[in-house]
């Protein structure tokens, strides 16, 4: 795939994690993560899919270089910038500045004179630029989250079950947010989540983790284009996603 | 009706009325009673130990037209500035490494309740002692006070540190200079503002006995010549002089710092 974003270029991820543990304040050793293995190619949209608890936010922990206490490798290849860019769980933006300045504080130095209007213009953040964060409704705040990861142009982008905590109508209209200004400025990505629909709407790839100590259970290809991703075409592969991991049983 | 439109003339000036009217006529009214009974007390009883609130007002003015009032609190006042300085940079430093490091705090903690329990006084003799009568030894001895105060203030403020912005600054990779502007000072503010409204009034009442004990200038100074004299009009003119000084320093300058510090919070409905 030839590069046909103006500016930087998507990264691709390989990830290899032997081993990652806890050790409880008494004393008692907790396995993680154990063999954790799979790849992100560039410019593609994966969902790491599992159980609440199953050690999902250790790996982007692991992935984000928040925690670098594990045995394994993680390889971030890049043709131009290594840059990353995350969206919490929560918005963790700083109460004391403005959504502009929330923004723009996070830009490279290349950027920093960068506009980035059109991206509050798809995320309908246009006229909230001066507003304090405790001003804005969770809803809000979670967009100006999307807008601040998105104007870094990352090589990568990791996604912390970025829509928990929210009303389902607002947090549809966050993922159909986050296609459209993912189509507008494509980058890699991999998101968290334990909402297998969410997953199915949003990616390419799902990667199913097993219960702790995490490790692969199975890949599931999201075959479907985005576009035909209405909601029958989710319930049949919700079917086909429960029959080919939970079947058997 | 006139009342009003006095008012509305006060109005006219850019600052907020924050408070209403109510208060301040109540502390009018309070200082107004205190002089009253000053004055009372000082008729029934005259005594060269409490001139009336008019003789030690006559002094303070004769004071400032000698220009003696004005130098003297000068000389304070920068003592008192460069005290606070050095004691909010050193006490947050340490207070931050602290808050921030359970090891080092372990280690510490015992100098840490030394130093907050040695009497200012000696900190201040053994400070002219060991390094002279000088400038630099006063101020030291004025900020070595203060800075165990700072640091436990401080440490509470970094122990209450979020975590969560911490990350958000390491993976967008913002620069030391940006994560202390932008992500650690605002958090540590209220703290900052705790420790400074406390430090101004304690410094400047060690900085008036360092004075007094070694220094040939300043308000300390002044109050120790008139007490050598017996003069108590002196005395009440000076302290005064300087109260209301800081008073207004507080008014116009801390306060107005402080609102622009918590402008984002103010906005919260």
């Amino acid at each position: 795939m030839n590069s046909t974003q103006p500016v930087g270029a998507a990264a691709s991820l390989k990830v290899a994690i032997y081993e990652k543990t806890f050790h409880s304040s008494q004393g008692v050793r907790i396995d993680v993560l154990r063999d954790l293995s799979f790849e992100v190619r560039g410019r593609e949209f994966v969902c790491l899919l599992g159980p609440s608890g199953c050690g999902k936010t250790t790996t982007l922990r692991i992935l984000l270089g928040l925690d670098r206490e594990y045995s394994g490798t993680v390889n971030v290849s890049a043709d131009a910038s290594h840059r990353t860019a995350a969206v919490f769980q929560e918005p963790v933006l700083l109460p004391w500045r403005t959504v502009e300045q929330n923004i723009r504080l996070t830009l490279p130095a290349a950027l920093k004179q960068t506009a980035f209007n059109d991206l509050l213009e798809i995320l309908g953040l246009s006229g909230l630029e001066t507003l304090y964060p405790a001003e804005l409704s969770l809803g809000l705040a979670r967009r100006v989250a999307l807008a601040r990861a998105f104007a870094t142009q990352p090589a990568i982008l990791f996604l912390d079950e970025p829509f928990v905590s929210l009303d389902e109508p607002t947090a549809d209209r966050l993922r159909s947010l986050l296609m459209a200004i993912w189509a507008a400025r494509p980058t890699t990505a991999l998101m968290v989540t334990h909402n297998l629909r969410e997953a199915l709407l949003l990616s390419d790839r799902i990667i199913m983790l097993s219960p702790k100590p995490a490790h692969v259970a199975g890949v599931f290809e999201v075959a479907v284009p985005r576009s035909a991703r209405d909601r029958e075409a989710i319930e049949d592969m919700v079917l086909a996603f429960q029959d080919r991991f939970f079947g058997a049983t | 009706m006139s009342f009003d439109e006095h008012l509305k003339g006060g109005k006219e000036t850019d600052r907020p009325h924050r408070r209403g009217l109510l208060p301040i006529a109540t502390t009018a009214a309070s200082l107004i009673a205190l002089f009253v009974v000053w004055h009372l007390v000082s008729s029934i009883w005259p005594s060269r130990a409490l001139p009336p609130p008019m003789v030690v007002w006559e002094t303070t003015l004769s004071e400032l037209k000698s220009g003696d009032l004005g130098y003297h609190l000068m000389m304070t006042l920068w003592r008192v500035g460069a005290a606070y300085v050095v004691a909010m940079v050193i006490g947050t430093a340490v207070g931050v490494a602290l808050g921030r490091y359970r090891r080092l705090d372990a280690f510490f903690d015992p100098w840490l309740i030394l130093f907050l329990n040695i009497p200012a006084l000696v900190i201040i003799i053994l400070a002219y002692i060991w390094f002279g009568l000088s400038e630099t030894a006063a101020i030291g001895a004025v900020a070595v006070n203060k800075i165990p105060n700072v640091v436990v203030t401080m440490r509470e403020g970094a122990r209450a540190l979020d975590d969560r912005y911490m990350d958000m600054a390491r993976v967008y990779h913002l620069s030391a200079r940006d994560r202390l502007r932008h992500v650690l000072i605002p958090q540590l503010q209220p703290y900052l503002a705790a420790a400074s409204r406390s430090g101004i009034a304690l410094i400047w009442k060690i900085v008036l006995v360092v004075e007094l004990l070694g220094r040939s200038n300043g308000v300390g100074f002044q109050i120790y010549l008139y007490f050598q004299i017996f003069d108590v009009a002196g005395i009440l003119a000076y302290t005064l002089a300087f109260v209301l000084l800081m008073l207004i320093i507080e008014l116009l300058l801390v306060q107005p710092v402080e609102q622009h510090a918590t402008r984002w919070r103010r906005r919260l409905a």
